[in-house]
């Protein structure tokens, strides 16, 4: 279950570096949304994906998967959420004011503009 | 008192909640956010003085033991690096009282601030890994928010680069954890040193080593990992430089001492070897980078990307006493950087543009931003007085103790252009006839020098005392050369 979780992973990483190495804006936010599933599937993947109860106490139960990893993906989603929201919003002002969304016209060192 | 390592956190999180409730208010804003400061000035230094007489302080958030609870670690070098960033918050929000538009002063600008010392303060003082990336989150979410207050067109764009470097290097922090949780099975960074001591850092761990190299020399500004830093530093306005300057790539810096003393010990051949080259090819991008341009701004940016060099090279020597070296050329570059970059600032305000071409005999009417942009100079390349010399001193000492050649004589090397580059500015601009200037913030000079005055006086009191702050340096350097000292204060066995 690992290796296959391993190559998805792999291929969302190979997407995700291939959008965000694209010109247009909006695929390079894409390509951070990919990139931070990727990650958080990786910290769960890495705890093991042995079989278990889902961590609430209950009687009876001996094996629980690991609740560690699902309390960082928690926080890490949130905190990509937020930035990715800032992001997108940032995407759009940028196209407002500068009037392109293509990287390569968005080099610059005319001084203060 | 047992939380004490919580509030120099604490009391900015607090300040930066309230002032979320009048953003209009300048006034309010403004004393309340120079007050808090001040606070946490004060806090840190009693901290200070408690590690020095009691030893590493660690709180147990929530009463949870060690390994299981998230810690807080308040060895030497976290303190001091608390209390340099606190003084310096400080005096730059003196300075941004003067400098800044009102337009950012009503757009929450202190609320950022106060959010980016709390991520600064939080990553000097966790010690817990995962905690670490929440905090450096915290600081680059508000530094996103500072570097693109204004909305300019180069904000706009410089910030949307900036931000994709970070993302990306926040994601590749967190994949590291994770690989990292996979291998020790758990957080806590003393238990994680402890765990890598025992099975003695196999190859896997070595590969992890290299990534959290990637991950914090992306956020530090080491040599492949710098091309942000010139672009994104140039856009936005002086004060806030002057925060990213002296206490963003530091985090970076502290991040990589942190792990390499504490958990890739084993291997140094390998790691520290790597680390070595990296830092020198840094200080020869950096020097490049400062002799090239000539504009203001962009020469003291690049100063940046050298000190960040010089002090890796020290770590990864790896001596007791190099690591000294560097813990001193660490807390006077974040001092001297805000300097300089207040300076600069004063500079822009007066004559209305960066580029050196526009300056000129501003000594004639301006002679005390003059001599004190002098010994500010004189300080950053290290003349004997003043508070770099005993940094660099150590460093290429330790070095030679080593019988590495290469490293240490770079850095003489550096330290002789480094001194070419700031001594251009000061030809430049302040020597010469004078020229016509068109800055709108002249009035404002003689308030804007008395903030930075005060910055350069405690960098030469910090070079001139450099024997009163010896022991403290020493005692911050024990725990990074034995871990064994930071192990058992935390974990209390």
């Amino acid at each position: 279950m690992e290796i296959l979780m391993s190559i998805v992973i792999g291929i969302l990483f190979m997407c995700a570096t291939y959008l965000i190495l694209s010109k247009s804006l909006l695929r390079i936010i894409f390509g951070t949304l990919i990139i931070s599933h990727a990650v958080h599937l990786l910290v769960l993947t890495m705890s093991g994906l042995k079989r278990g109860a889902a961590p609430i106490l209950t009687d009876g139960v001996t094996a629980y998967t690991d609740p560690l990893p699902q309390a960082l993906v928690l926080t890490a989603i949130v905190i990509a959420f937020g930035v990715t929201a800032f992001f997108l919003v940032l995407g759009f002002r940028a196209y407002q004011e500068i009037g392109t969304d293509n990287m390569d016209e968005m080099r610059g060192t005319e001084g203060n503009d | 008192m047992i939380n004490l390592p919580l509030l120099p956190i604490l009391i900015p999180f607090i300040t930066a909640a309230v002032l979320m409730f009048f953003p209009k208010r300048i006034k309010a804003q403004r004393t309340i956010s120079i007050i808090s400061s001040l606070g946490a000035v004060i806090a840190s230094f009693v901290l200070i003085f408690t590690i020095r007489q009691n030893g590493i302080q660690t709180v147990n958030l929530g009463g949870w033991d060690a390994p299981f609870g998230i810690t807080l670690v308040s060895d030497m070098l976290s303190a001091l690096l608390v209390a340099a960033t606190s003084i310096i918050t400080l005096f730059v929000i003196w300075f941004s009282f003067y400098y800044m538009d009102e337009g950012h002063e009503r757009h929450y600008y202190y609320v950022a601030v106060q959010f980016l010392l709390v991520g600064v303060n939080g990553a000097f003082t966790t010690g817990d890994i995962f905690n670490m990336f929440v905090f450096f989150e915290v600081m680059l979410i508000s530094s996103y928010v500072l570097i693109v207050l204004g909305g300019k067109k180069e904000q706009l764009r410089e910030s949307f680069k900036y931000v994709l470097i970070n993302v990306i290097s926040s994601a590749l922090f967190v994949i590291a954890v994770a690989y990292l949780y996979s291998i020790v099975g758990t957080l806590n960074m003393a238990h994680v040193s402890e765990r890598i001591a025992e099975i003695n850092q196999p190859g896997i761990l070595t590969v992890i080593a290299i990534f959290f190299l990637l991950v914090f020399g992306l956020k530090g500004g080491i040599f492949p990992l710098y091309f942000w830093l010139p672009g994104s530093y140039k856009a936005p306005p002086i004060p806030i430089l002057a925060l990213f300057g002296a206490l963003l790539t530091k985090v970076g810096i502290y991040a990589i001492i942190r792990t390499y003393t504490l958990f890739f010990y084993h291997d140094t051949g390998y790691t520290h070897m790597i680390l070595g080259v990296l830092s020198m090819l840094t200080i020869v991008v950096g020097v490049i980078g400062a002799l090239a341009y000539r504009d203001v701004k962009e020469i003291i940016i690049y100063n940046i990307i050298i000190a960040v060099g010089v002090i890796l090279y020290g770590v990864s020597v790896m001596t007791p006493e190099a690591i000294e070296g560097s813990i001193f050329y660490l807390l006077h570059d974040m001092i001297i950087k805000a300097a300089l970059f207040m300076l600069a600032g004063i500079m822009i305000a007066i004559v209305g543009s960066s580029h050196l071409k526009d300056m000129g005999g501003l000594i004639k009417e301006y002679p005390w931003v003059g001599w004190t942009f002098f010994i500010a100079a004189l300080s950053l390349a290290g003349i004997p007085p003043f508070s770099g010399f005993v940094g660099k001193l150590l460093i290429v000492q330790g070095g030679f103790r080593a019988e590495e050649y290469i490293g240490p004589g770079l850095i003489l090397l550096s330290s002789l252009l480094v001194l070419y580059s700031v001594m251009k500015i000061f030809t430049n601009g302040f020597w010469g006839t004078p020229k016509e200037y068109h800055g709108l913030k002249a009035s404002m000079a003689f308030k804007l020098w008395i903030p930075t005055a005060a910055v350069v006086v405690i960098a030469i009191a910090y070079g001139v005392g450099a024997e009163a702050v010896r022991p403290f340096i020493t005692q911050a350097v024990e725990p990074l050369v034995n871990p064994a000292i930071y192990i058992e204060a935390v974990l209390k066995e």
